[in-house]
């Protein structure tokens, strides 16, 4: 009898715990979002998006980095996606099993840890010096380029899987070739998913900072073409409140940057929820 | 038509290698940039070296390296258990209908960007550690906090699908024995997801070690070795972060060579967490 209680008793209090550690996490969560937004906000007029930064980023918008994060944005995704998504076709339509699957998939799964800075410093030197891009929304772009390709791959890996055989098997018995199924059948009922990759990449795009800093610099100016140097909102954040330049504008920018990652990430989820009730 | 085929088939096998292709220019020039310094000034003075005075030619990353395994296990304290509490009741505790409302706050976990974590750190953590623990707030316990929470979606998401592909029958085994679900949970399911689970805590950790703006927004950045957890610190990726802006010629080699040591462990976690969830798939 006493035993069976202090079963329960234990059950009681692990559940107790876990809810607290589960509940407790979320709280944070909301805390460090309000916390940031409940002071930005305020400072979000058309005007703060609309204005580039004046004296250093203490006055007018963020209107230039807003530039820079969309150019460099585009360039990682225009590279990065269709290397990635023809990763996923590879792995799961031109190969079995085998060893070279194998290696991709473990060179996959090791860029996936790779830490940003590591990154940044292979930016650095392979595209901004050696290939003499210099600080640009290019060499950006495209060290970018490899930061979400695992992303990208897994994604489009995942959502590829889920076509079912019996659709290929329609196609290659009209006569279909592989290529002609893997364009008009595989990619159409795949391609909810790979937006939804994309979309996380593009997430991951606007959040980066070390990497971006020693590819595509910090400057303020308004960029002209692929090779001149820029700054994104999430480095700006960064120097305006590591440089203690304006407390005002960094809870701005970083209520903006927040708002927009929540944007795209809910817009990724709502995608990913429709597509498994589509496929259920 | 067949010819087009092999050539398609070719072209996507040469996108496929990318990823490979990519790591290894990653290690290539990484190496090629740090390495010399490391032979220069001998491997034993870089790593087992207490000073980095670039200016005198001093290029000691010990101190860094301890800090940064101090920052990682003290992420590890809080972000295992919490990272188990959430697994635990997003697959055990509640309903998979509300589970599904919890999931995308776990995602957007990660997608927060790592400045923003930085910053709340530094309005939020410094001053409290500052005014209740004392020492200059900038510090390993502030950085941990930090990390805990930014390392929390990788553990979660991991080891949950280590416990989803667990058979349905351990689970019903277990209770059918007399089990309370309890005992079901800490002495069959976790157990058995074991090699899941480790592998989730190994990846967390590469991405505690590997994390650079929102720890050098709040370790205080200052190059000593580390004695308790209220002191300022820094890592081997703040040491990069920091000086990478201004540094040149073997200032910048020794921040290479300071990031060959930080691929070193990474690429050692990375291998141990796919090596142990292959385990898992067999």
């Amino acid at each position: 009898m006493i035993i069976n209680r202090t079963r329960y008793l234990t059950q009681g209090i692990a559940k107790i715990l876990i809810w607290i550690g589960a509940l407790s996490t979320i709280a944070v969560m909301i805390l460090i979002l309000l916390q940031i937004l409940r002071e930005g906000l305020p400072v979000l007029h058309l005007h703060f998006f609309l204005e580039s930064p004046k004296e250093m980023g203490r006055e007018g918008g963020i209107f230039s980095t807003i530039v820079g994060t969309v150019a460099l944005t585009l360039v990682a995704i225009f590279v990065g996606a269709p290397l990635g998504v023809g990763t996923a076709i590879f792995l799961r339509e031109y190969t079995r099993e085998s060893k070279i699957s194998r290696m991709i998939r473990f060179g996959t799964d090791c860029l996936a840890g790779v830490p940003s800075i590591i990154f940044g410093l292979f930016g650095f030197v392979f595209f901004v010096i050696r290939l003499n891009m210099g600080w640009s929304i290019l060499s950006g772009g495209l060290t970018l380029a490899a930061m979400i390709l695992p992303t990208v791959i897994s994604t489009a890996e995942e959502s590829i899987k889920a076509i079912p055989h019996s659709y290929r098997e329609v196609s290659y018995s009209l006569g279909g070739t592989k290529w002609q199924t893997v364009t008009r059948v595989v990619l159409p009922g795949a391609l909810p998913g790979i937006f939804t990759g994309i979309l996380l990449s593009v997430g991951r795009s606007i959040g980066e900072t070390a990497a971006v800093i020693l590819t595509a610099g910090s400057s303020l100016v308004m960029p002209t073409s692929l090779f001149s140097p820029i700054r994104t909102m999430s480095v700006h954040f960064y120097i305006l409140a590591r440089e203690g330049i304006s407390m005002k504008m960094a809870y701005g920018t970083g209520a903006a940057l927040i708002l927009f990652v929540l944007i795209i990430n809910v817009m990724a989820q709502w995608l990913i929820s429709r597509y498994i009730r589509h496929r259920s | 038509m067949q010819l087009q085929e092999k050539i398609i088939g070719k072209i996507l096998l040469l996108i496929a290698l990318s990823s490979i292709f990519i790591l290894s220019l990653i290690t290539f020039f990484i190496f090629e940039e740090g390495i010399p310094l490391i032979l220069k000034i001998g491997p034993k003075a870089f790593l087992l070296g207490q000073k980095w005075i670039p200016s005198k030619g001093l290029f000691g990353i010990f101190p860094m390296i301890v800090s940064s395994f101090w920052v990682t296990i003290g992420a590890l304290l809080l972000g295992i258990p919490l990272g188990l509490a959430c697994t635990i009741f997003l697959s055990e505790l509640i309903p998979p209908s509300i589970a599904t409302l919890f999931r995308p706050a776990i995602q957007l976990l990660a997608a927060i960007p790592s400045v923003i974590y930085g910053f709340w750190g530094l309005i939020v953590l410094v001053p409290l550690i500052r005014n209740y623990l004392g020492g200059p707030g900038l510090s390993i316990l502030a950085g941990s906090l930090v990390l805990s929470f930014m390392i929390l979606p990788t553990i979660i998401t991991i080891s949950e699908d280590a416990l989803k592909t667990l058979p349905p029958s351990y689970k019903a085994g277990a209770l059918a024995l007399g089990a309370t679900h309890w005992q079901t949970i800490w002495r069959v399911l976790i157990p058995a997801a074991r090699s899941g689970i480790v592998a989730s805590v190994i990846l967390g950790m590469g991405r505690a070690i590997g994390e650079t703006m929102a720890m050098i927004m709040i370790l205080g950045n200052a190059v000593k070795m580390p004695t308790s957890f209220l002191e300022s610190a820094r890592t081997l990726t703040t040491n990069i972060g920091i000086e990478m802006g201004y540094a040149s010629g073997s200032h910048r080699q020794a921040l290479f060579a300071t990031g060959i040591v930080l691929f070193f462990i990474i690429m050692t976690l990375n291998t141990l967490a796919i090596f142990l969830s292959k385990r898992r798939a067999h």
